[in-house]
């Protein structure tokens, strides 16, 4: 955070708040954008990866004798290119993730872990001959038993996947090794207290499977290196600065001596915040001394990149007869994948943060399965959770006869109040959303035979992060804003409103282009709802900083004082008639005369930026269930969510559509489907069931506004909130449609038909 | 392996190159002649990041041979706009923020164009059934099928 | 004096204490003295956590200052995706 900022938040704006068109646009509607995989390098090779058809299995050995001495083929990587490093480093990553973990998950070390897991990569001078090359590798494995499923890896018999790995946050540290890598205990107050204050207790089990990002974009990257060891990397990506701390630590580089690129990204949504490709990339280019291409399939987006964890829940609250939380206590296991993480707690803590309840008692389990390294789908371990949480609310409201908003505002948290994991609240708009929710027009459509509405909630507290920021201006009035957060939704735009609205310019004067990692300071990734709040305060104190800088100009060609001057409607000018006779200079004029006083105008921010404000969120499904076939229509959809200011409508709304529509999905359909074999049955787009535009009608939205003191214009980050609501939002619609309570995600037609009829 | 040697109409542009048997006409446009603009988000016809026409149809150009484009007719995203004029759908989509990362952007414009060609007024479920083959995970289909009605209206003149 | 709760989440890694009194002016002070003082309380900052401060969450800034009085409380880091 510039220690300093000035924060008093704007409230009339004239750009912040329109719809203008985004500078990218008309390259992404005539093709012109170029995507990760849209990159050519003069003799380029294509790279492919061996992947593990085992579940777990221990390398004995590979032999790639074969694949290196086909013609065609200029390189070969397996674990032995790669240095080992200490366990204990980890990356200024989003998700702070464990190096070790990451450089394991990119190349099988002593083990595979997962079915695709990666074991070896060739390049060769066309994608026909590596294919050859990758069947010429030898790998003899010695199969392990493995476990896909989280309770069972929970179990004192489960496959054991780290030996190295013991249950962090028991009180004492465990001699044995165990699949469950860490346990949280979440506890306030008193909640036998609290159950024997409850007029009624419901409890409940519930159990969500992983879904995909099922970003259209598959990983796709292009690495060049020199033979003294400077690296080019191109790559989609939401952090190229992370990509450069990442693969510089894996391969053993200076940060310095690898410089990435950033591609036009087509989506991420999480999945594209850590390394899959890139770092073998380099390894191959370094090798081979020749750019190497690689992109993955869809078959290898699905087994090998990172899908979002699989959860067993179960939750018991108690209720006054009047709809008052007086408890509730909860159990939590999630599980990462491959490799450590650490979610369930924080998801945990979300679930219960949007009510006021003193008496919580959650058992937290992160676990290790075999299944691809899990990554962060929007908003990680909040919507499993907040299923949960939401469900039982909404099982509470049928048995009280309570309409469900009723039941949320008598317990929804507002300013002042403490949230479940500490701090009091400042200004939120949890109660700004239910009421805007109450009088939407949707809520009164009538309902028909086997249709319901179903309504839930969702919160997340969202960051800032470093962020850089530079913005130019050219001699001839225009302004340049040098971004390093890569544009998933839109943000060019916002930075550039930013821009124009700070310096008094009209939005067709300001340019923006995201620059590569030796152009700018760090950036973290774009993700965590992060970048309108943190890029758009870095791209605010730039402006600022060129205002002081022109307004320092102006008063010295005049021969006044600088605090003599005022800058005003984009313009500099004498602040009073004692100050002199001068007319005023236009930013422009200014910008014309940089060589003269001084040299080129610009202005720079490096921060970290703090104060990100929480979106809570409420959504309504509407939905019909066919009780024969079990497919459910979705009649309606509203999603309304606090965006604090949004800066461009257009963008705001499309991000609320865009998380409903996922959730909607994964309420549905998405789930990875492991056999007994733990290799993963539908990885692909016909069998992972991702919805279409005729499965679903117009999502309608909201945008509450109740602005952030923590930034300048009172912006929230608002991409993480859409996806944590729909999940219970479709299951309390679906349950009531049927009249059963559902807890199973996803409600697949065959589950809704056994529920029917069981 | 010997190499095939294609020759093809593309965006109204006689155009030749060569390739593999194997090689999809998604692969050719993309490897052999530079145009990027149609991407393969599974390769296997089901997400439709890679439509084309070929002759005057909507395809799947991942599902295409490369050397069935011979003596044909392709037209990509590229050649959607008419010199510095872009297709109503294009300006549409821009104005209404009908894409985020983009990606899929492409598709959707060219089976887009081809609907409104055959329909200059499908209702809203004609386009949603018409563009099921075009997936998209940013959007949640909502501004672009309202950037397709609105466009369909102002070509109608309605 | 500062009166530093620590949040629900990391209540049970610190042995059940809720509130752990330092004399601090930054962030960085603050949790260079606990871990001097609190010793039970290394696994906690070792893993990188967030603090709070009047009910704004900083993430990573060492030198925030942290006024007398202030409502502070450790949690953990914030994700995202």
């Amino acid at each position: 955070m510039p220690l300093d900022m000035d924060l008093t938040p704007k409230t009339v704006f004239d750009t912040v708040g329109t719809r203008p068109v985004r500078p990218d646009g008309n390259d992404k509607v005539t093709g012109r954008a170029r995507y990760g995989a849209d990159m050519a390098m003069a003799g380029m090779l294509f790279g492919l990866v061996l992947r593990s058809p085992h579940a777990h299995a221990r390398i004995v050995s590979i032999d790639t004798s074969k694949a290196e001495a086909l013609e065609g083929v200029k390189a070969v990587v397996t674990r032995d290119d790669f240095p080992a490093l200490d366990g204990d480093e980890t990356a200024k990553a989003e998700a702070e993730e464990n190096l070790w973990d990451v450089a394991c998950n990119v190349m099988a070390r002593d083990k595979v872990l997962y079915d695709g897991h990666a074991v070896a990569s060739v390049a060769a001078t066309s994608m026909a001959i590596a294919k050859k090359a990758l069947k010429l590798i030898d790998v003899t494995y010695e199969v392990l038993p493995h476990v896909t499923d989280v309770d069972e890896a929970m179990r004192d018999d489960a496959p054991v996947l780290h030996d190295d790995l013991f249950t962090a946050g028991l009180d004492k540290t465990p001699e044995k090794a165990s699949n469950i890598c860490e346990y949280t205990k979440i506890t306030t107050g008193d909640v036998a207290k609290g159950f024997g204050d409850a007029d009624l207790i419901v409890e409940r089990a519930f159990v969500t499977e992983a879904a995909h990002q099922g970003y259209i974009e598959p990983h796709a990257c292009v690495a060049a290196i020199s033979r003294d060891g400077l690296a080019d990397l191109w790559v989609c990506t939401q952090g190229h600065y992370t990509v450069r701390t990442m693969c510089a630590a894996i391969l053993g580089m200076n940060q310095s001596d690898l410089r990435v690129t950033s591609s036009e990204i087509g989506g991420g949504f999480g999945g594209k915040t850590t390394v899959f490709l890139e770092p073998v990339c380099l390894a191959l280019a370094k090798k081979s001394h020749r750019p190497v291409k690689m992109t993955m399939s869809r078959d290898e987006v699905f087994r090998a990149s990172g899908p979002t964890f699989s959860t067993s829940m179960k939750i018991k609250m108690g209720v006054t007869n009047d709809g008052k939380i007086t408890a509730c206590e909860g159990r939590f296991s999630y599980q990462h994948g491959a490799f450590a993480g650490s979610s369930a707690g924080y998801g945990a803590t979300c679930s219960m943060a949007l009510y006021d309840c003193v008496n919580i008692d959650f058992d937290c389990y992160d676990v290790v399965v075999n299944r691809p390294k899990a990554a962060a789908y929007r908003a990680p371990g909040a919507p499993m959770s907040c299923y949960a949480v939401e469900s039982v609310l909404d099982e509470i409201a049928q048995k009280l006869d309570m309409d469900p908003i009723d039941l949320r505002m008598k317990n929804a948290v507002k300013e002042g109040m403490s949230s479940v994991y500490g701090p009091s609240f400042g200004p939120i708009g949890f109660v700004e959303c239910l009421e805007a929710t109450r009088d939407h027009p949707n809520m009164k459509a009538k309902l028909g035979p086997n249709q319901a509405r179903g309504i839930a909630a969702g919160f997340w507290p969202n960051y800032g992060g470093q962020t850089s920021v530079s913005v130019n201006v050219t001699d001839d009035g225009n302004v340049l804003v040098s971004l390093g957060t890569p544009d998933i939704g839109g943000s060019r735009a916002g930075m550039c409103m930013m821009a124009a609205e700070e310096l008094g310019i009209s939005y067709d004067r300001v340019q923006a282009i995201i620059a590569d990692t030796s152009s700018l300071g760090f950036n973290d990734t774009t993700g965590g709802s992060r970048v309108t709040h943190s890029a758009g305060m870095a791209t605010i104190e730039a402006s600022r900083k060129i205002i002081e800088i022109m307004k320092h100009r102006a008063a010295q060609v005049w021969g006044i004082e600088a605090d003599a001057v005022v800058w005003e409607d984009g313009q500099v000018r004498p602040s009073g008639p004692n100050a002199g006779d001068n007319k005023p200079m236009s930013f422009a004029d200014v910008a014309a005369i940089a060589g003269s006083t001084g040299g080129p105008i610009a202005g720079h921010s490096e921060i970290n930026a703090e104060g990100a404000g929480a979106s809570f969120g409420v959504h309504v499904a509407d939905v019909e269930v066919d009780p024969e076939t079990g497919q459910t229509t979705v009649l309606r959809y509203l999603a309304v969510q606090d965006a604090g200011k949004a800066i461009h409508p257009d963008y705001v709304e499309g991000q609320y559509q865009g998380g409903a529509v996922q959730g909607i999905g994964w309420a549905l359909n998405e789930e990875y489907i492991y056999n007994e074999d733990g290799k993963l049955q539908n990885p692909g787009f016909l069998d992972y069931r991702m919805p279409v535009a005729s499965d679903l009608p117009m999502i309608d939205t909201v945008i509450v506004e109740v602005p952030n003191p923590g930034h300048p214009y009172g912006v929230r980050g608002v991409g993480e909130t859409p996806i944590i609501p729909p999940l219970a939002a479709m299951g309390n619609a679906v349950s009531r449609a049927i009249d059963r309570r559902l807890s199973e995600i996803p409600m697949s037609p065959p589950r809704i038909v056994d529920a029917i009829d069981g | 392996m010997s190499r095939t040697h294609i020759t093809t109409t593309v965006n109204g542009d006689t155009v030749e190159f060569l390739c593999d048997p194997q090689e999809t006409l998604l692969d050719a446009l993309r490897d052999h002649l530079g145009l990027t603009g149609s991407k393969e988000g599974c390769a296997s016809g089901d997400c439709g990041a890679c439509s084309v026409m070929l002759d005057g149809r909507l395809v799947c150009s991942c599902l295409v041979l490369a050397a069935e484009s011979v003596g044909r007719k392709v037209e990509t995203i590229e050649g959607m706009a008419d010199g510095d004029d872009l297709h109503p759908l294009q300006q549409k989509f821009l104005e209404m923020g009908a894409l985020q990362c983009g990606i899929c952007t492409p598709g959707f414009l060219v089976a887009a164009k081809d609907l409104l060609e055959r329909n200059a007024d499908p209702s809203e479920t004609e386009i949603r059934y018409w563009l099921a083959g075009n997936l998209c995970r940013c959007t949640g289909y909502d501004k672009i099928i309202r950037a397709v009605m609105e466009t369909a209206a102002d070509m109608r003149g309605a | 004096m500062i009166e530093v709760q620590l949040g629900a989440t990391l209540r049970s890694m610190a042995g059940g204490r809720t509130s752990f009194p330092v004399e601090a002016t930054t962030i960085k002070q603050l949790l260079d003295r606990l871990g001097e003082t609190y010793p039970e309380l290394a696994p906690v900052l070792e893993r990188g956590i967030a603090v709070s401060i009047d009910g704004t969450i900083y993430r990573d800034s060492w030198l925030q200052r942290v006024p007398d009085g202030a409502e502070v409380f450790l949690m953990p880091r914030v994700a995202g995706g």
